[in-house]
């Protein structure tokens, strides 16, 4: 039996909750045909910017809009500020985590974490063992996934500690609202989020390799067939940046270039947006066109600062997240802020035997899944899928982990029949250089479909607003 | 400036300013097809231009009979084509979005809305939007140059722009006089009617007003041919272009590009010392021809200096 979510915006009843009480009111007195236009405005505008996305599997070239939803989500002060302090809670145990892993492996030794858990996972760099990379830092720009659970408190349902991307559209939904409805913004304080990427820029030049004092920062892209390029190339222009492929930049004597109009240029800071694999074909797959070859070399003579670090992935895989808790504890000798989604390790026989039980009411997802690819929710399934996962379960427990059916919270969302509600979930940005630093918010995914869980963009999820309110 | 960068800028211009050349160029033979011509000189007239534009082959790999239609459709709307207008905006394109992070949001929002609005011009339009098509490039083109000079910063970005776009108007311009002069329609005993066609390139090329002005004399082919040369005046013209490329080349120069200055330096000093009588006595259109080899040339030296360098 699944419990009934818990709506942001209003209470049991349809009374809205007191923060959002003026905005409901303002919508309420909103018709259906002027919304709708302000829609196809929306719509018209991004894809003039060309704020696109391309999808994978689908025929190269082809873009896709994300589809913007104009009704906004609202955070009270008070939310957020407990919000904010468990998101930065979480990051710095996180990075204290990654540090000793690839340097003491304290927590290994304590016993508070199975040792091949980490050191016989595909994410584990062996690499990187004993690199020391400036300020301790490896995940410089974190996207949590946070859900609310039907009692109304935010739990966290994934780090994302690689290459997380998203937030161009928390900045251009912001732009978007203000440019549809900027009598909203005149009536009350809401935070702003613009500032992202000078903050981004500032944590990027804190990391620079030691000794060098105007560091030269790049974008590293895959190019302009990667599903963010979009996002790649805004953030490096917000930034005032040079927007870099593999085939811009070569080594030479341990020091990386990129090639320019007047010669090489030296590079102190990548911001990469490439997964590990093909950063270096020399050190990972050799087939990767898209990086650098010696650029791990490089990095591990501390000649130029990648961001965020190699190896990073051993804390965000899905078997690792159970510990995150414990690494809190571990670390920083804190109790944690935000809990964890309760989660059965399958290749755990206990858990396993759980889970193979009650498959109809868990969502399974691949340890190394992500965007919403490799998963199954239990209660949307039909019984052949779940005899599939059943198997494929039984075949490679490892390889899977469970939770429960959350009742993700909803917002009300504008559809084709008014306004509705539809599940949600939140991803903050958690940067970390020198101190850590949130933008008030992040990136509101919606499930658009009516009763559908899955948020993520190549599965037909949705972007609102975010607004988090001033005090 | 990353070499990259540098080289998606100057294709974004160069394909761009070849979508207008080309809409200027078949906006001649509608004009041409408007004068009392007998259908073989038509038909030559566009078997003449297919040809400055290296474009016969394919052109019958895809289409049966040379006929004004086929050749407009395969010119101007053909996707497969890469020589076609809609292709053309298309590349502009692709490489504006390669550098959205280095052009000003409006440059790009130009050239993306130019983009999607081609979409819905095809094959399938109606005989009276067809010059329409042609009219819409030809704004979008002054539109872009216009966003461009008013918003781009002047470094860089800008000179190599401005690289692209005169290293292809001048291929353009020695293009269309060189397919004018090798037409066989055009040329020969028929005088009025080679005065009318004549006039009818410098419509296409918006330099009708400008010749009267200055030459307030009859067309001739040798005028026409003379002022697009020579004429450091003239936005359209090679010696206009060759100005432009050389005080770009300047602007950006660096330690591997001295050769390329000196070669600019010395085909420019044709145009601006040299006379057109000598050009005329090399006879025109194998002169046009050696000037093109050159222009290739020079590109391919540009892009071992700034835009491809080998390290």
């Amino acid at each position: 039996m699944r419990a009934i979510p818990y709506d942001e915006m209003l209470e049991a009843g349809g009374v809205p909750r007191p923060h959002c009480r003026d905005y409901w009111g303002w919508l309420e007195a909103q018709s259906q045909e002027c919304l709708a236009q302000k829609r196809s405005e929306a719509d018209a505008l991004f894809h003039r910017l060309g704020i696109t996305f391309a999808v994978y599997g689908e025929r190269s070239g082809t873009e896709r809009l994300i589809p913007f939803d104009i009704v906004p989500r609202i955070l009270p002060a008070d939310e957020w500020a407990r919000l904010e302090a468990g998101l930065a809670q979480r990051v710095r145990a996180l990075n204290a985590f990654i540090g000793d892993i690839y340097h003491e492996q304290r927590i290994l030794r304590a016993g508070v974490m199975p040792p091949e858990r980490v050191l016989c996972n595909a994410q584990y760099r062996p690499e990187m063992q004993g690199v020391n990379v400036p300020g301790g830092i490896y995940a410089h720009v974190a996207g949590i996934d946070i859900v609310r659970d039907a009692n109304g408190s935010f739990c966290v349902l994934e780090d994302n500690l690689r290459v997380p991307s998203g937030v161009s559209y928390m900045l251009e939904n912001r732009k978007m609202m203000m440019r549809l409805f900027p009598e909203l913004f005149a009536q009350r304080p809401v935070e702003p989020v613009e500032q992202y990427p000078d903050l981004l820029l500032e944590n990027l030049k804190s990391v620079a390799p030691q000794g060098v004092s105007d560091p030269t920062v790049v974008l590293l892209t895959p190019g302009t067939y990667n599903s963010a390029y979009f996002e790649h190339a805004f953030l490096a222009q917000q930034m005032g940046i040079e927007l870099v492929e593999g085939q811009d930049l070569f080594v030479l004597d341990d020091v990386l270039y990129m090639r320019t109009t007047r010669g090489p240029q030296r590079v102190d800071v990548v911001y990469r947006r490439l997964d590990d694999d093909f950063l270096d074909p020399l050190s990972f797959r050799p087939d990767s066109a898209l990086g650098v070859p010696g650029l791990l070399t490089v990095y591990r003579a501390g000649h130029v600062t990648i961001a965020n670090a190699i190896g990073t992935g051993i804390a965000d895989d899905k078997s690792v997240y159970p510990y995150v808790p414990e690494m809190i504890r571990f670390y920083l000798g804190e109790a944690p802020l935000l809990e964890n989604v309760r989660t059965w390790i399958l290749g755990n026989p206990e858990d396993r035997a759980y889970a193979l039980d009650h498959l109809p009411e868990l969502v399974v997802k691949e340890v190394h899944g992500a965007g919403g690819y490799g998963m199954m929710i239990g209660p949307a399934a039909t019984a052949t899928q779940i005899e599939d996962f059943r198997s494929r379960i039984k075949a490679h427990p490892e390889r899977y982990i469970a939770q429960p059916t959350l009742a993700l919270s909803t917002s009300p969302t504008f559809s084709a029949t008014g306004v509705a509600p539809r599940h949600i979930d939140l991803r903050p940005f958690v940067l970390s250089g020198g101190e850590v630093r949130i933008v008030p918010g992040g990136l509101t995914r919606v499930a658009l479909r009516e009763g559908s869980l899955i948020v993520n963009s190549s599965q037909g999820g949705g972007t609102k607003d975010t607004w988090v309110l001033d005090a | 400036m990353l070499s990259r960068t540098a080289d998606h800028l100057y294709w974004m211009s160069r394909y761009l300013e070849r979508a207008e050349n080309l809409a200027r160029m078949i906006d001649a033979h509608q004009r041409l097809s408007l004068l009392p011509r007998a259908p073989e000189a038509v038909r030559q007239g566009w078997q003449a231009t297919l040809v400055s534009l290296g474009a016969g082959e394919a052109f019958f790999e895809r289409y049966e009979a040379l006929t004004a239609r086929a050749a407009f459709d395969f010119l101007a709307f053909d996707r497969q084509h890469p020589g076609s207008i809609v292709h053309c905006l298309r590349t502009a394109r692709e490489n504006a979005r390669a550098v959205r992070g280095t052009i000003t949001s409006d440059i790009w929002e130009t050239l993306n809305s130019t983009y999607l609005e081609s979409l819905s011009f095809t094959a399938a339009m109606p005989e009276s939007a067809r010059s329409e098509f042609l009219e819409w490039v030809k704004y979008r083109a002054h539109v872009t140059r216009g966003v461009t000079s008013a918003t781009l910063l002047r470094d860089e970005a800008l000179y190599f722009t401005r690289i692209g776009t005169f290293i292809e108007r001048a291929d353009s311009t020695t293009r269309l006089l060189e397919s004018r002069w090798r037409d066989p329609g055009g040329r020969g005993e028929r005088l009025r009617a080679e005065a009318s066609e004549w006039g009818v390139l410098l419509r296409a090329m918006s330099a009708f007003e400008i010749f009267r002005r200055l030459y307030r004399d009859s067309v001739t082919p040798e005028r026409v041919t003379e002022m697009l040369l020579m004429r450091d005046d003239l936005p359209q013209s090679v010696h206009r272009c060759l100005d432009e490329l050389q005080s770009n080349l300047a602007a950006v120069a660096n330690s591997r590009s001295e050769e390329t200055r000196r070669r600019v330096g010395e085909l420019h000093a044709r145009f601006h010392f040299g006379r057109f009588e000598d050009f005329r006595a090399e006879g025109l259109p194998h002169f046009l021809d050696r000037f093109q080899a050159r222009l290739r040339e020079l590109g391919a030296r540009i892009a071992d200096d700034f835009l491809v360098p080998a390290s």
